[in-house]
């Protein structure tokens, strides 16, 4: 009976095994890439909304305080978003022909919210609280990066679970003092680690990495 | 493989419980049911029994049985069983295969955040309010607290002001909160099915109204359930005044009724009752389900019994409860002492009690056993006389109430721990006859229009009244209710009506407390309360609910005399009014009817027992799944209720579980499958009302049978009944065989004398590994370490702690054909184990919930991390880790992990979204989820502490169970804590830990039960056996882990 396959097929088998092996490696690498991207994490993208509201004007500009706005942020899970009214104490005094504004004297007059689209969305799976690390001196500008400097809001970090856990893991590296929480313009001292250590000690700050502290 | 040919033939239907494994035979179909009875007698004579038992099957110990329990999960239950066509199948295929690599790389949708205009002060979005309501069922309070989401009410607590609750709550609150968001509830006032406004409905009402103004408002009837609300009694008393002809009647099928006129009988008025158990020594209960949800009052005298036994320390005293019933109920199972009695035959044992505590001897009643009993009880009450109570259950017929006030006037606790007040909830005259002159004017065409506001008499109206028949004759129908049911098939108008968590109302406590409905919500479809169409027939303008019960407020006499804002805004916060009890009432010394004289029942005549089902009340909720899917607390059956009977009365009417039976009284018929319920007392059967609905909703329509067609006249029992097979047999949805640990020595129990002889006995009856045992460097758990204890001598299992987890944890509903299958997702489940005879055995109720073993089996053989443990020692469970493989499951000894086999979660249903508590994941098919300790309570005491700067404080955490629990008897708490109460409890001698020769080194661990046997009558409840646990059982050798240490040699 004749050969069926040339003996060159055994090259091409030993060939397909290589390529085999360069596709599968392809394709991970492409998929870990892409689950790093942008595309799935967000981070960086500038998302629309029904306001042109610019935090670098009020956070940095004018110089408004997180939590003038942000008023739940050291009490509660939800840092809170406000209500129109809050826009509306200084724009019923200020601006108030702008048509930038137009929504927001709008949503105030019919009563019907102003429907922003979430920046920051942490999986549902995921719980997070924002009065406890704000407690335990992590700043606002640590995760959400210089607000300040933001005309348009976006996403800074990868809010994936890696990035969380980076402190969560080693929090001295990012810790700093209670009273420079709310200030953006914080720079880590270059003893950072000292610091954090004492402040890691000083603030009772557990490195909580079991999966129930944020998944239930 | 099983026994019989399973896979060849898939739609042969499932069949029998006996055999919960195999399914249907031609052979098995004309099988003789009482084998498996037989061969249980056998196993009894023969010694080999085991002394724990939680189902028949398990005593007669057949092979089908033993491969049932074998299984993880039941035969098939990892197949879609779905009727699937090809069709579906290859679409659902094609999705899965375009999905199948995606799935881990979705992107999330954008969300949107939509912030209030004006933030209304306090609502801080993710953090609960909670505001003081209450839940009326027969008109008597229970005081609540609703938890508030953003404006959804999402889960229900007890009101720890209210006398009714002390913080706990029954059942049916807790699974109140579905009602509010079921899918079928009526959304719009009809009219002969059209959709009209309220404003035609009320035109229609004042145009009746103008038409019989002329002969004083006669013709116009309204019919409710039993009000205790002083609102609508004013309302009513103005009604009267306007419309001094019409007429108002209160019915509930199962109703206060037979107290109030028993009190008439023995004090010449009507008056209301209730117990003092805080107080009592010796309590005698007949036929009386005094912690069953459906007694007013039930959760505080659980709270109060299990204070009265709280054993601790070396040498303890217990309160003794003697139980006499037809079927064992969770007051019967909590008992020293049970006595199987027909509800018939009550009323001869309260007599004899009587006539021994008024200095008499007791009359013989024709059983040693009956005899003995009471002979013990008056004994017992007599030495504690003024710290007794002797109740008899509601429904007995009202002279057996005149007799239980004469027993009590005779021991000298009335005033002392019975309490006689004006009636709470009704006006204090038989219901029946009520519902009888109304049935009788309506078919005398003598009524013009008929208002029935709530309840459903349709239905639940005695079968003898033809009250559907007599309805057909009224112009002008009305029906006021949630649902559109079969009394509202009946009416020409129908409007939906408000949920108590969307109304304005009050009402009284079981002591009369004045407790304030309060809404949480708007109401979901603009739904009227019951004051607002009872305002229809005032001569004054529309007010809505919250104007109308001020308005009285701000009228009576309660608040005379301090500013009324300040007054009412208390009342509003606090849900009760102080100190606004109703005054004990000053009673004369009691009168008893003579015997009635009735015939002793004919030797072998079947009595039926009617008993308001233990989960769906009298069919109110029917539709509800939560309470559907709940086993129900002694048979664990769900989904359906059942003819239950005593072991004796099946073997002789050869029938077995799940067999029809027809039961046929004076011509009227009902047919329902058998249960048979070890315990229940012979010669009766008890059927359970509620079920058979046909208009019920799509939960509860179309299952059971319709125990109200039997029960003419309203009888609590009925005597003479015929029982035939009819030779249809199913399967019953009970879990009760589901999740069996292998008869391992699980529940421990002694008496209060061994316990006091040796308080450590229950640590002594199984080897426990030293903590060294392992191959594992120990695990310090520095901090907090989360531990919990169960105390089984005050557990009652009520349930409620069932169905708190369920609407804490978004646990999802599965219906019966899953049940069938043990797929129950119940987080928690109580185990009820029989222990002795099967005509009287000793029943223990086990809370089994994860364990949180620190050596969990679960965690080593998950293959992807999935579940693993946490520093302060809790088995945390990664839904998005999870991909199936059930391995945890498998290795689990306990049994507590639960698998979504398909999507359970309604994922679709827009209400049903409303009622999800936000804190808590919800599961996706395919993935393995259990008991996490509230793990979102811990998380969320963890952060309020950290941001005051403080540690969690004791009974800062309270797990959903716990809160729920009527007789405190779950503690949750740091272990590393030695003050704190679970450690205590841990240190207690009667703790144990449960297979714990596994040296799986769980955080839950159990207080043995025990029970204060009176030594008389010795043994346990039925009182002729030898003691409850032996000596000391042999250690067995490490390593031996199947040894059961608690089987008889």
């Amino acid at each position: 009976m004749a050969q069926i396959f040339p003996r060159s097929a055994n090259t091409y088998a030993r060939g397909s095994i290589v390529v085999l092996v360069v596709l599968v490696a392809t394709l991970g690498a492409t998929l870990y890439a892409l689950s790093k991207s942008t595309y799935v994490h967000k981070a960086g993208v500038i998302v629309p909304q029904p306001v042109q509201f610019s935090h670098q004007h009020h956070a940095g500009g004018i110089g408004i305080d997180c939590r003038y706005c942000h008023t739940t942020v050291e009490t509660a899970a939800s840092a809170g978003i406000p209500p129109t009214k809050t826009c509306m104490n200084c724009h019923s005094q200020i601006w108030l022909d702008s048509p930038y504004l137009e929504p927001v004297r709008a949503s105030f007059r019919d009563n019907v919210p102003l429907r922003w689209t979430r920046v920051h969305d942490l999986p549902d799976f995921a719980y997070f609280n924002h009065s406890v690390h704000v407690k335990k001196g992590i700043g606002c500008s640590t995760c959400h990066g210089r607000v300040d400097r933001m005309p348009l809001m976006y996403q800074e970090a990868s809010l994936q679970m890696e990035w969380c856990l980076e402190c969560h893991r080693n929090p001295e590296r990012y810790v700093r003092p209670r009273e420079a929480v709310f200030q953006m313009d914080y720079v880590p001292p270059p003893n950072q680690l000292e610091l954090g250590r004492r402040l890691v000690e000083e603030y009772g700050i557990q490195s909580l990495t079991s999966c129930s502290t944020c998944h239930r | 493989m099983p026994a019989g040919p399973v896979r060849q033939d898939p739609v042969v239907p499932w069949t029998r419980q006996a055999g919960q494994c195999r399914r249907a035979t031609t052979s098995d179909m004309s099988a003789d049911k009482t084998i498996d009875l037989a061969s249980v007698r056998t196993t009894f004579a023969s010694g080999g029994g085991k002394q724990y038992w939680r189902s028949l099957d398990e005593l007669a110990d057949s092979p089908e049985f033993r491969e049932f329990v074998q299984r993880e999960f039941p035969e098939r239950a990892s197949e879609w069983l779905d009727p699937v066509g090809r069709r579906g199948f290859l679409k659902l295929m094609g999705a899965s295969l375009a999905l199948a690599g995606a799935s881990a790389c979705t992107r999330q949708p954008p969300e949107l955040i939509v912030p209030y205009v004006r933030q209304p002060e306090e609502v801080v979005p993710g953090q609960p309010l909670f505001y003081a309501t209450a839940m009326t069922l027969g008109g008597i309070a229970t005081g609540l607290l609703a938890e508030s989401h953003m404006g959804r009410p999402t889960k229900i607590e007890g009101n720890p002001e209210h006398p009714s609750s002390l913080g706990a709550t029954d059942l049916f609150a807790q699974a109140s909160v579905l009602t509010l968001y079921d899918p079928d509830r009526s959304r719009a006032i009809r009219h002969l099915g059209e959709i009209r406004p309220w404003s035609a409905f009320t035109a229609a009402m004042r145009s009746i109204q103008t038409e019989v103004a002329a002969v004083g408002g006669a013709g116009i009837c309204f019919l409710s359930e039993s009000i205790s609300s002083p609102t609508l009694k004013a309302q009513m008393a103005e009604l009267q005044t306007r419309l001094p002809g019409a007429r108002w009647y209160q019915y509930d099928p199962v109703s206060r009724d037979q107290i109030h006129l028993g009190a008439q009988l023995a004090f010449g008025e009507p008056a209301d009752v209730h117990y003092r158990l805080a107080g009592a020594r010796v309590i005698v209960a007949l036929d009386a389900d005094l912690f069953g949800p459906t007694t007013p009052g039930s959760v505080r005298y659980a709270r109060d019994f299990a204070d009265g036994r709280r054993v601790r320390g070396a040498s303890a005293e217990m309160n003794r409860l003697y139980v006499a019933e037809p079927t064992p109920t969770p007051t019967g199972a909590a008992a020293d002492h049970r006595l199987p009695l027909a509800a018939g035959r009550v009323e001869a044992v309260a007599r004899a009690i009587l006539a021994g505590v008024q200095g008499g001897t007791p009359p013989s009643l024709g059983s040693e056993e009956i005899d003995r009993f009471v002979a013990a009880a008056v004994k017992d009450l007599l030495a504690s006389r003024g710290q007794s109570v002797f109740v008899v259950g509601e429904r007995q017929p009202a002279p057996v109430h005149a007799v239980a006030h004469a027993v009590n006037a005779a021991l000298g606790n009335l005033g002392t721990t019975v309490i006689v007040t004006d009636v709470i909830a009704g006006d204090g005259t038989s219901q029946i006859d009520g519902l009888r002159a109304l049935v009788e004017a309506m078919n005398a065409g003598s009524v013009r229009l008929l208002v029935i506001l709530g309840g459903n008499p349709v239905y639940t109206a005695p079968a003898d009244l033809a009250f559907a028949e007599a309805l057909r004759r009224v112009p002008t129908r009305v029906h006021v209710s949630l649902f559109e049911d079969e009394t509202s098939a009946l009416c020409h108008w129908h409007v939906n009506g408000t949920h108590y968590l969307e109304e304005w109302s009050d009402a009284r406590g079981h002591d009369g407390t004045v407790t304030l409905v309060q809404p949480l919500i708007e109401p979901l479809y603009q739904g009227r309360s019951i004051h607002e169409v009872v305002a229809v027939f005032s001569d004054r303008p529309e007010r809505r609910g919250y104007e109308i019960v001020r308005e009285f407020w701000q009228a009576a006499p309660e608040f005379a005399g301090q500013p009324f804002e300040e007054a009412w805004r208390r009342f509003v916060h606090d849900g009760v009014l102080a100190n606004s009890a109703l005054p004990p009432k000053a009673v004369g010394t009691p009168q008893v009817p003579p015997p009635s004289g009735a015939a002793a029942p004919a030797a072998g005549a079947i009595e039926v027992d009617f008993a308001p089902d233990p989960t769906i009340h009298d069919g109110r909720f029917a539709n509800n799944g939560w309470l559907q899917e709940l086993p129900k607390p002694i048979t664990k059956l769900t989904w359906e209720n059942a003819v239950l009977m005593a072991y004796s009365t099946a073997e002789r009417l050869r029938v077995g579980n799940g067999d029809h039976v027809s039961i046929t009284v004076d011509g009227r018929t009902i047919t329902g499958p058998v249960w048979v319920q070890p315990g229940h007392a012979p010669d009766a059967v008890t059927v359970y009302l509620g079920y058979g609905r046909s208009r019920a909703g799509r939960v509860g329509t179309g299952i059971g049978y319709d125990a109200y067609v039997l029960r003419a006249g309203g009888a609590p029992f009925l005597r003479g009944a015929e029982i035939r097979r009819t030779g249809e047999s199913t399967l019953l949805a009970s879990t009760q065989g589901h999740h069996a640990m292998e008869g391992r020595a699980i529940v421990r129990a002694g008496t209060l004398e061994q316990y006091n002889h040796d308080p450590g006995f229950a640590q002594h009856m199984a080897h426990t590994p030293a903590p060294d045992m392992t191959m594992f460097p120990p695990f310090r758990y520095e901090g907090y370490a989360w531990g919990m204890a169960i105390d089984q001598t005050v557990c009652t299992g009520c349930s409620a702690c069932v169905v708190a987890c369920v609407a804490e944890n978004n646990i999802p509903v599965i219906g019966r054909e899953q049940v069938i299958r043990s797929r129950e997702m119940h987080w928690l489940r109580i185990d009820r184990y029989y222990e002795g005879s099967v005509d009287n055995p000793a029943i223990y109720h086990q809370p089994m919930l994860c364990q949180h073993c620190e050596n969990a089996p679960c965690e080593v053989v998950c293959p992807v991390a999935a579940t693993v443990h946490s520093s302060e020692g809790l088995n945390d469970m990664v839904y998005n880790r999870c991909v199936g493989t059930r391995y945890c499951s498998n290795n689990c000894p306990y049994k507590v992990r639960r698998f979504n086999f398909l999507l359970y979660a309604d994922w679709d249903t827009p209400s049903l979204k409303l009622q999800r508590n936000p804190d808590v994941t919800v599961r996706s098919r395919g993935v393995m989820e259990k008991c996490t300790y509230c793990v979102q309570r811990i998380n969320e005491a963890r952060q309020t502490a950290k941001v005051q700067d403080r540690t969690i404080r004791d009974g800062e955490i309270r797990t959903a169970c716990q809160q729920a629990c009527p007789t405190d008897a779950i503690v949750f708490g740091d272990i590393n804590d030695p003050n704190s109460r679970v450690s205590q409890l841990r240190n207690e001698p009667r703790n144990y830990q449960l297979l714990a020769d596994l040296n799986t080194r769980p955080r839950t661990t159990y207080l043995a039960a025990i029970r204060n046997v009176n030594p008389e009558l010795g043994g346990g409840p039925d009182g002729h056996r030898e003691p409850l646990v032996g000596v000391p059982e042999q250690v067995p050798p490490p390593g031996m882990t199947e040894t059961n240490s608690m089987r008889r040699r």
